[in-house]
């Protein structure tokens, strides 16, 4: 087994918009960086497959600004255990890996929340990020007929995408009312560039229904997917369609936080003004403190850059832009809130852990999530409860207690590669 | 509620609180478990739940070969969720010294009747394919099993219940004492006997009691059906289980029904914390590649860590409580809880109801050492 190490000033764990930032602030504030991302290329979920050839203008900006600095970042590499104090561990498919820092910035953020109803686990029907990512890959989607449900502006951004790819968009349903979607708009003036993304979204997808107050009841189909139910306000009607994409909003990715014992309130990384984590050293920034989009990320990136590279006061001259995109979240968050008839949506047989086949059925006896998952197998699967952990903690208000190593799946070989011996280069 | 509303109350719904409780409604008492948290939790969630016939002294050959015996009787009636299957345990010597202790290991097997068969290096390898060339052989024990313990647990308090116990589950015992049970919200529960079945918890509810947490870590792969067929243990398990240093390391693999390998295993003692320790569970891991080579390239999925009720002697606590005429224990199985909670709730039974016991019952009792139960007269 290879092991290779590294030691750096300020490690950066995730390369989307947050992580980008941050490492490219501290390097650029005169301290030594490495940025590791477990994707082939640095983006994160928003600017995916943009590394080369980027799409907005954000990510042109920002991909340009990181090649021209000093910064050392490593793609495909899974981080998945602390080892030693300020020492982590990683993998990718062939070597372990050994980080050690003197201070940590954690950027890992969000993965889509998916909600169980009749009819999920149906081949093709799949998370609306999921399947954009796909299709970045190259899935053919041209002609294709899809549905996209749930909650949230990634909804329309996949929607775009799938058209711009082809896909016959049928309708988009967002579980939100219109009332809130009209708040949301209403308060959009203060923030013009998004109001313009806004438009620019609507603008391509002129001619696909956007309904509000409208969620999936079941997806139907034998062995694949065939149609989808739907309520739609007092309404239900069946759409036939080739896919459903899914998605209920964002869950903040704190596992990693959490293996570190940084303080997590309500599913969300607790910072202090500098983006500074309960522990000393290890700071935060971008979805892990909460949802709250690319802009949010870009300055809470730079703002961990400036204090973990020691000039708080530059950091400080961020916080009035931070403030601004904070409100702009904290409006998004309460549009695309989880209406509680949605927690209706799976009956008795309806799969909630899709690692070991358990179904709703199953869990309503117990009290917690360490109960349910003790006698059930629930969340105990290579998921490692990613998936039914959001879905649970929505149905049932338990929330997963404790968080062990490794954070992934990971090799044997990864984990008895020996942290102790040798001296770490610095690189 | 009259007095002595129940006849027995036993704290702790692990395997062997449950076992208990099981055993006491079949022979009619009125029966009420009283658990902290929830069922199954401690080590019972935390153990490997390896069925296991050992030989390291006469009493625990006793007392684990009988509650195979019930195992096997009770497997029957075991719903899928347990998980019962009979694998085997094949002991595994790397040198001639251990090859030495497996030719004694096998001798007393055989000389108390147990089945057992002696592989030769071939045998082990077509056996085993996936362990490395040049062991020296191994000792399939095929009775042994395994079992998945906390429904196995929660299918002993439901035969319980189906008899009539009662079952408080996330009610914290505060203070227990020949009357009957206080629990922390105040309520109290009159019983004519109480049975101390908290494991490593023992000691808080009776101070003084000689058990100490001894840590153990474990790890379980994705699925990997066939890649183990046995229970397989190197034969030098004992020294690790008996060593009384800090900590020791020693190879114990596991085939789950589901295709996925449970890895152990490690005993640390003197450590509170029940985070998983990358240094112990990368120690842990590179003893089974030594066994299993390929097991390198096999994914982990998760690491836990338990802390087994542990004894000077390594043997239970199984009997009443010196000094105290209600009050009996039945705690510290160390790594053998759920192998030996059956037998230990048969024995438990037969203090309770003054009945002849089915194996001597001397080697268990409290009373056996002064020292293990300097337990404070105010209780």
């Amino acid at each position: 087994m290879r092991l290779q190490r590294f030691a750096t000033e300020v490690l950066v764990i995730g390369a989307g918009p947050a992580g980008l930032a941050a490492g490219y602030t501290a390097v650029r504030s005169g301290r030594h960086a490495i940025l590791v991302d477990e994707n082939p290329a640095p983006g994160g979920q928003i600017w995916r497959g943009e590394w080369t050839t980027p799409r907005s203008s954000e990510a042109a900006l920002w991909f340009d600004k990181v090649r021209r600095a000093p910064l050392t970042i490593l793609t495909g590499i899974r981080v998945i255990a602390e080892v030693a104090e300020r020492t982590l561990l990683g993998e990718d498919q062939q070597t372990a890996y050994e980080f050690r820092y003197k201070t940590l910035i954690l950027a890992t953020g969000a993965r889509e929340r998916f909600l169980p109803f009749p009819g999920w686990t149906l081949p093709n029907v799949m998370g609306a990020g999921g399947l954009q990512a796909l299709v970045k890959m190259g899935f053919p989607i041209r002609g294709k007929r899809v549905v996209v449900a749930g909650t949230g502006p990634l909804l329309l951004a996949v929607a775009a995408y799938l058209r711009a790819h082809g896909a016959r968009v049928l309708m988009i349903a967002e579980q939100a009312p219109l009332s809130r979607l009209l708040w949301l708009g209403r308060g959009l003036w203060r923030f013009p560039t998004k109001a313009w993304q806004a438009l620019i979204l609507r603008g391509r997808l002129f001619d696909v229904p956007y309904r509000s107050s409208c969620w999936p009841l079941s997806a139907n189909g034998d062995g694949r997917l065939q149609s989808v139910t739907l309520q739609c306000g007092s309404r239900t009607r069946e759409i036939p369609c080739d896919y459903l994409a899914c998605g209920f909003h964002l869950v903040p990715n704190v596992e990693l936080a959490l293996l570190l014992r940084c303080e997590v309130r309500e599913g969300c990384v607790r910072v202090n003004e500098f983006q500074e984590t309960s522990r000393a050293n290890i700071f935060c920034a971008g979805e892990p403190t909460g949802i709250g989009g690319v802009d949010l990320a870009l300055v809470e990136g730079q703002i961990a850059g400036y204090a973990a590279a020691g000039r708080p006061e530059a950091a400080r001259a961020l916080f009035p832009q931070r403030d601004r995109w904070r409100r702009f979240a904290s409006r998004l968050n309460r549009t695309f809130a989880l209406r509680p008839e949605l927690k209706k949506l799976p009956d008795a047989q309806t799969i909630v852990c899709r690692c070991e086949d358990v179904p709703r059925g199953r869990l309503e006896e117990y009290r917690s999530w360490r109960e349910a998952k003790l006698h059930t197998r629930c969340g105990m699967g290579p998921c490692q409860g990613r998936i039914c952990g959001p879905a649970v903690e929505f149905l049932f208000g338990w929330t997963m207690e404790s968080i062990r190593p490794p954070i992934f799946p990971a090799r044997v070989e990864s984990l008895i590669a020996s942290p102790e011996q040798g001296e770490s280069v610095w690189r | 509620m009259s007095p002595r509303a129940y006849d027995v109350i036993i704290v702790g719904a692990g395997i062997v609180g449950a076992a208990c409780a099981a055993e006491c409604a079949k022979e009619g008492m009125r029966v009420a478990v009283v658990e902290s948290s929830c069922v199954g939790g401690g080590a019972t969630a935390a153990g490997m739940g390896h069925i296991v016939v050992m030989d390291d002294s006469d009493a625990q050959f006793a007392l684990t070969r009988y509650s195979q015996c019930l195992w096997d009787q009770l497997a029957d009636d075991l719903p899928p969720e347990c998980e019962f299957r009979r694998y085997g345990t094949i002991w595994i010597a790397t040198d001639e010294e251990e090859l030495d202790h497996l030719r004694r290991k096998e001798q007393f097997y055989r000389e108390r009747h147990v089945p057992v068969e002696f592989l030769d290096e071939r045998a082990l390898a077509e056996a085993e394919p996936n362990l490395r060339e040049g062991l020296r052989g191994g000792l399939l024990v095929p009775n042994d099993s395994v079992v998945y313990p906390p429904c196995a647990a929660r299918f002993l308090l439901e035969r319980a219940r189906d008899r009539g116990a009662v079952i408080f589950v996330g009610r914290p015992v505060a203070r227990l004492d020949e009357q009957g049970v206080t629990l922390r919200d105040g309520s109290f529960l009159p019983a004519g006997a109480i049975i101390n079945a908290t494991g490593t918890w023992a000691p808080e509810l009776m101070p003084g009691l000689a058990i100490k947490k001894r840590k153990g870590h474990l790890a379980i792969t994705d699925r990997y059906p066939g890649f183990v067929r046995h229970q397989l243990v190197e034969v030098g398990y004992l020294k690790s289980a008996h060593a009384h240093e800090a900590s020791s390391i020693a190879f114990n693999i596991q085939p789950r029904p589901t295709g996925q390998l449970l890895i152990g295993s490690s005993r640390q003692y003197d450590v509170e914390s029940s985070d998983v320790s990358h240094a112990v569970l990368a120690r842990m891991l590179a003893r089974a590649c030594a066994y299993l080579p390929r097991l390198a390239e096999l994914s982990i999925i998760r690491t836990w860590t338990g802390f087994r009720a542990a004894t000077p002697d390594n043997l239970p606590l199984i009997g009443p409580l010196p000094g105290h005429e209600h009050l009996y224990l039945a705690t510290g199985h160390e790594g053998l809880g759920i192998t030996t909670s059956l037998g230990t709730a048969k024995l438990l039974i037969a203090h309770l109801l003054k009945r002849p016991p089915a194996i001597p019952p001397e080697p268990y009792l409290p009373s056996r050492m002064e020292s293990l139960t300097c337990v404070k007269s105010s209780l």
